[in-house]
Formats: structure tokens, C-alpha cells, sequence
């Protein structure tokens, strides 16, 4: 049986439903901010903002936080409430959820501490030198965009899209690593910028993985069908196919 | 229950996708490949001239596996049980239509014998229901009707009874007390005791406990789970989370109709059909 939106909040026991929409918001108000995180991760990178990197940095504690509250939210959940069926489904994504919302938070900080990295070097005046991670910056924080459309609206045709993207994105990966290899190669004292990009890229490569997990919580969620460590066209068949 | 062969022996390449979809087929029970004890065939069954109280009812009971009724108050599951044993002949005005086959033989047929069906399928009620007489005569009780008069069978046929019931250690040094000095619990599993004695092949089981405490109905758990090695067991239950806990298969059942009949893991984590959710996460429809 799938779930959508209207059908969430339809519990005989108003307190159940409100419990449940409660989770719901906070699980999307701390991927706001993961979403934030990200893109000011990228920012700080790529303009070598000491400041901003900073404020990453600080406010990636209230990511984890955040997590621990929702955990314990789900925990209550289970006590009290004993869910089933597409209530359980969810408390299960969110657990899931906020793990990997978690960690997409600490790559984001990961970030802002290499553009920290960057400045305390003095190589800020090169700070052109880093449009590539900008570029794969805006195309992950978008996933992340995504993702959390996705959980919100219990969009499987938006979750599906987002491993597709996961894949472009990894491409963009591969091409970065290629890239900075040859400048390497050309020039040796470009090494510890290189490395800088491809850490950043490693980066942001993993929280691409990230919301790929998370879009396959919200197929679980929604069609109750496990479609973790299948490639996308077994994505769809399992989707399309029966229960 | 998770399979600890899946982690020693899963491969761990991206290869595997086939092996873990074999060993979820494998573990998954499904009622297609199971052996069936009852089979109930296009069952009307109508109190008086209103309409129809099961609306042309058709499952398979497994055999030596527990089947959960559920479903909202008056919606048929308590009558389709009791029609496994004709308990619903004692009650005026009732017409069934359709065939209840135990082991291949409808039940409804003019040449069975309804004692003989009800030793074969023993039934339990709500509320405990002992004679009054010694713990020693309700568990004896069946056996004697049967003609059995021997002490020493008798005494074997209650020891076994009672340690089958998980009672024996609580009574066996008062057999001869009176079966109402037991607590509600111990009444309970008495009265199973009554119903396996005589060696039955299904027991029904209607609302078992819902009169008894957490830690009483925690052994009543524990007895129908050692129990369904060797009996078909069949329970309504309003309580959700007691179907999830000791049925294999959940039947959920809604305005005289099997709305949906599937094995109980899926039926709590991922219904096919509206009502069903609606009902189990308790949402109005």
C-alpha cells in the first residue's frame, strides 16, 4: 500500500499524527540546514572565506544535535506508539535519514576546514583556481535540494531521479581527480592545491552518495520495497514490477 | 529471526543482489506452498433473514502454523472461527452456505459426527471456562468422556497435558484442589490443558487474552508458539500487536469479507490493500 501526504496524517489519535508530522518537519528543518551547510561549505572553498568556513564549522554541531533529538523522537515514537505499516516505514527512513544527514554534515565541515586550510596558507589570491568545486558544489547542494523535496512531497519520481544525478556527479568526480593529476604531473608545486580540490571533491562526492541513500529511504517509505545496492534499472523494475 | 547465514556466507561484491533476494524468498513464508489443514470455500453464513454476516468467505488454513484473525468489532472474524468446529449450529436461525473442508472432508456434511469435529478441533474462549471440579478432573475430563478409565493413562494423559500447557510446575503438587483456586491465567492455560489432552488437530483460540494481565498473556504467547508444532492454530485477537507477535499468517477481516490474508511480517510492514493500513495504523478510512 503506498502512503502520500494526505494519507499521513489521518489517525483516529490526533496526538499520533501530530507526533508523526513533528518528526516529519524536523527531519526537513535539519536538512535546511545541511543543505545550507553545503552550499556555504562550498563558498568558503571556493573564495577562500575564512569567516564563513568558521561559521560551517560551528553551526555543524547543532547537525549533530539535531540528530540526536530526532533519534530520540522515533525512540519515544516506538515506545508509545508501537507503528505499523507505513508509520513504521517512517520512523525507520527517518532514523536512516538523519544518519546519512548527519554525515553529509560532516563532509560539509570537512570542506569549510580545508578553505581554513587554504587561507592560513596564504594561496588565497589564487582563489580563481577553484571554480571546479564550485561548479560540482552547486550540482551536489542541488541533489541535496532534491532529496529532501522528495522526502517532503513522498516523491518516488523524484527519488529515483536523484541517483541518475548521483551518477553525473560522480562523473564530475572522476573528472576533477583527471584534471588535477595532469596538473600535478605538469607542474609539482600545484600538488597541495590539487589536493586541496580533490578532498573537496571527495567531499562533495560523498554527500551526493549521501542523498542517493536517502531517496532510497523514501522508496522504501512510500512503495515499502527495499531498493538499496541495486543499480537504477533494477531500481525501476522492482518499482514497476510487482510487490 | 534474522538469518545469521546471510552475514557468514553473503559474497560481498555488487554481484550479491541475487543471493539476497533468494535468501528473503527462502526465509519469507508464503501460503501458496503451504500445506492446508482447513479450507474454507465460498462461506455465507446468515444470522436470521438479514443480510449475510460472511460474504462468501474462501481461505486456507495452514497446517501447524498460527493464523491470526483481526479486524473492527462485529466484522465476522469471531463467527468464521466458530464455524470450524459448528459451534454456530447452537445458535437459532442460522444459515450457512458454502463448505468448510478439514483435511479434504467439508464439516458442514450430513454424515459427520459434531462431537467427533469438536474433539478434532478444540476451542478456547475469552474468558476462562473450567469446570468445577479439580485441576486433575478438567484436564481428565475429555479423556473420560471417551471411555478411558485407566489410572495410569489418565494420570500421563494430565501430566502431559499440563506440562504441554506450561502449567504443571505451578500445580502439580495440588491436582486435586479446585480449579477455580487458580488465577486467571493459570485458568487459561488450564483450559488449554482440557483442549490438547484429547489430542485435537486445530485449536481456536477466541480472544485468548484479553482478560489476563501483561505477564500472564506474555505465557499464553509463549504456549501458542511451542504449540504450533504440532497443532493448527487459529486466533482472533483485538490486540494488533499480539497478532504481530505470534501469527504466521494474518487474516484481516472487514464487514463480513477477508479483506486481506497474507503472511503477518507483510501484512504489519507493507499491507496491499487500504482498509488494511487504515485499520492496523489506526487511521479512519
Amino acid at each position: 500500500m503506498d502512503i502520500d501526504n494526505q494519507r499521513l496524517g489521518r489517525h483516529i489519535s490526533q496526538r499520533f499524527n501530530n507526533e508523526l508530522e513533528d518528526l516529519r518537519n524536523r527531519v526537513l528543518a535539519m536538512g535546511g540546514l545541511v543543505e545550507q551547510q553545503v552550499a556555504d561549505a562550498v563558498v568558503a572553498f571556493a573564495s577562500a572565506d575564512a569567516a564563513l568556513a568558521e561559521q560551517v564549522i560551528v553551526k555543524d554541531m547543532k547537525v549533530n544535535s539535531m540528530e540526536v533529538a530526532i533519534d530520540e523522537e522515533c525512540t519515544q515514537v516506538i515506545a508509545r506508539r508501537q507503528p505499523t505499516a507505513s508509520d513504521l516505514r517512517l520512523i525507520v527512513a527517518v532514523i536512516k535519514t538523519i544518519t546519512d544527514l548527519e554525515r553529509m554534515g560532516d563532509q560539509a565541515e570537512r570542506i569549510a576546514r580545508m578553505a581554513l586550510h587554504i587561507v592560513d596558507q596564504d594561496r588565497v589570491r589564487r582563489v580563481g583556481h577553484y571554480d571546479e568545486v564550485r561548479t560540482m558544489g552547486n550540482y551536489v547542494t542541488a541533489m541535496v535540494h532534491d532529496t529532501l523535496d522528495a522526502f517532503a512531497r513522498l516523491d518516488v519520481e523524484a527519488a529515483l531521479k536523484v541517483p541518475r544525478d548521483d551518477l553525473t556527479a560522480d562523473r564530475q568526480y572522476d573528472n576533477i581527480m583527471r584534471q588535477q593529476i595532469t596538473f600535478i604531473m605538469e607542474d609539482p608545486r600545484s600538488i597541495t592545491r590539487s589536493l586541496d580540490v580533490m578532498w573537496a571533491a571527495r567531499a562533495l562526492e560523498r554527500i551526493g552518495d549521501h542523498s542517493r541513500n536517502i531517496c532510497e529511504y523514501v522508496i522504501y517509505l512510500v512503495k515499502g520495497k527495499n531498493v538499496r545496492h541495486t543499480s537504477i534499472e533494477e531500481m525501476e523494475q522492482t518499482l514497476l514490477g510487482k510487490r | 529471526m534474522i538469518d545469521d547465514t546471510i552475514m557468514d556466507t553473503a559474497p560481498t561484491h555488487a554481484m550479491s543482489r541475487q543471493y539476497f533476494e533468494n535468501q528473503n524468498e527462502r526465509r519469507k513464508l508464503n501460503i501458496d506452498y503451504e500445506e492446508a489443514c482447513i479450507e474454507v470455500k465460498n462461506l455465507r453464513l446468515y444470522y436470521g433473514a438479514s443480510d449475510p454476516t460472511l460474504k462468501k468467505v474462501s481461505m486456507k488454513i495452514p497446517a501447524r502454523r498460527v493464523t491470526a484473525f483481526i479486524g473492527p468489532s462485529g466484522c465476522g472474524k469471531s463467527t468464521l472461527l466458530r464455524c470450524f468446529n459448528r459451534m454456530n449450529d447452537l445458535v437459532d436461525n442460522v444459515r450457512i452456505e458454502g463448505e468448510v473442508l478439514l483435511d479434504g472432508k467439508n464439516i458442514y456434511d450430513r454424515s459427520v459426527d459434531v462431537a467427533e469435529l469438536r474433539r478434532r478441533v478444540g476451542m478456547v474462549f475469552q474468558k476462562p471456562n473450567p469446570f468445577p471440579k479439580t485441576i486433575y478432573e478438567n484436564v481428565a475430563y475429555g479423556l473420560r468422556l471417551q471411555g478411558i478409565k485407566d489410572r495410569s493413562t489418565l494420570d500421563n494423559a494430565v501430566e502431559k497435558s499440563l506440562k504441554g500447557a506450561a502449567l504443571w510446575d505451578e500445580v502439580k503438587d495440588r491436582l486435586h484442589a479446585n480449579a477455580f483456586g487458580l488465577s486467571g491465567g493459570q485458568q487459561q492455560r488450564l483450559v488449554i490443558a482440557r483442549a490438547i489432552a484429547i489430542e485435537p488437530e486445530v485449536i481456536l483460540l477466541d480472544e485468548p487474552a484479553s482478560a489476563l494481565d501483561p505477564i500472564s498473556t506474555a505465557k499464553i504467547e509463549e504456549l501458542i508458539y511451542a504449540l504450533k508444532e504440532r497443532y493448527t492454530i487459529v486466533i482472533v485477537t483485538h490486540n494488533m500487536q499480539q497478532a504481530a507477535r505470534v501469527s504466521d499468517y494474518t487474516a484481516y477481516m472487514y464487514l463480513g469479507e477477508l479483506i486481506e490474508f497474507e503472511d503477518t511480517l507483510s501484512l504489519f510492514t507493507n499491507p496491499s490493500q487500504k482498509a488494511t493500513e487504515d485499520y492496523i495504523t489506526g487511521r479512519y478510512g
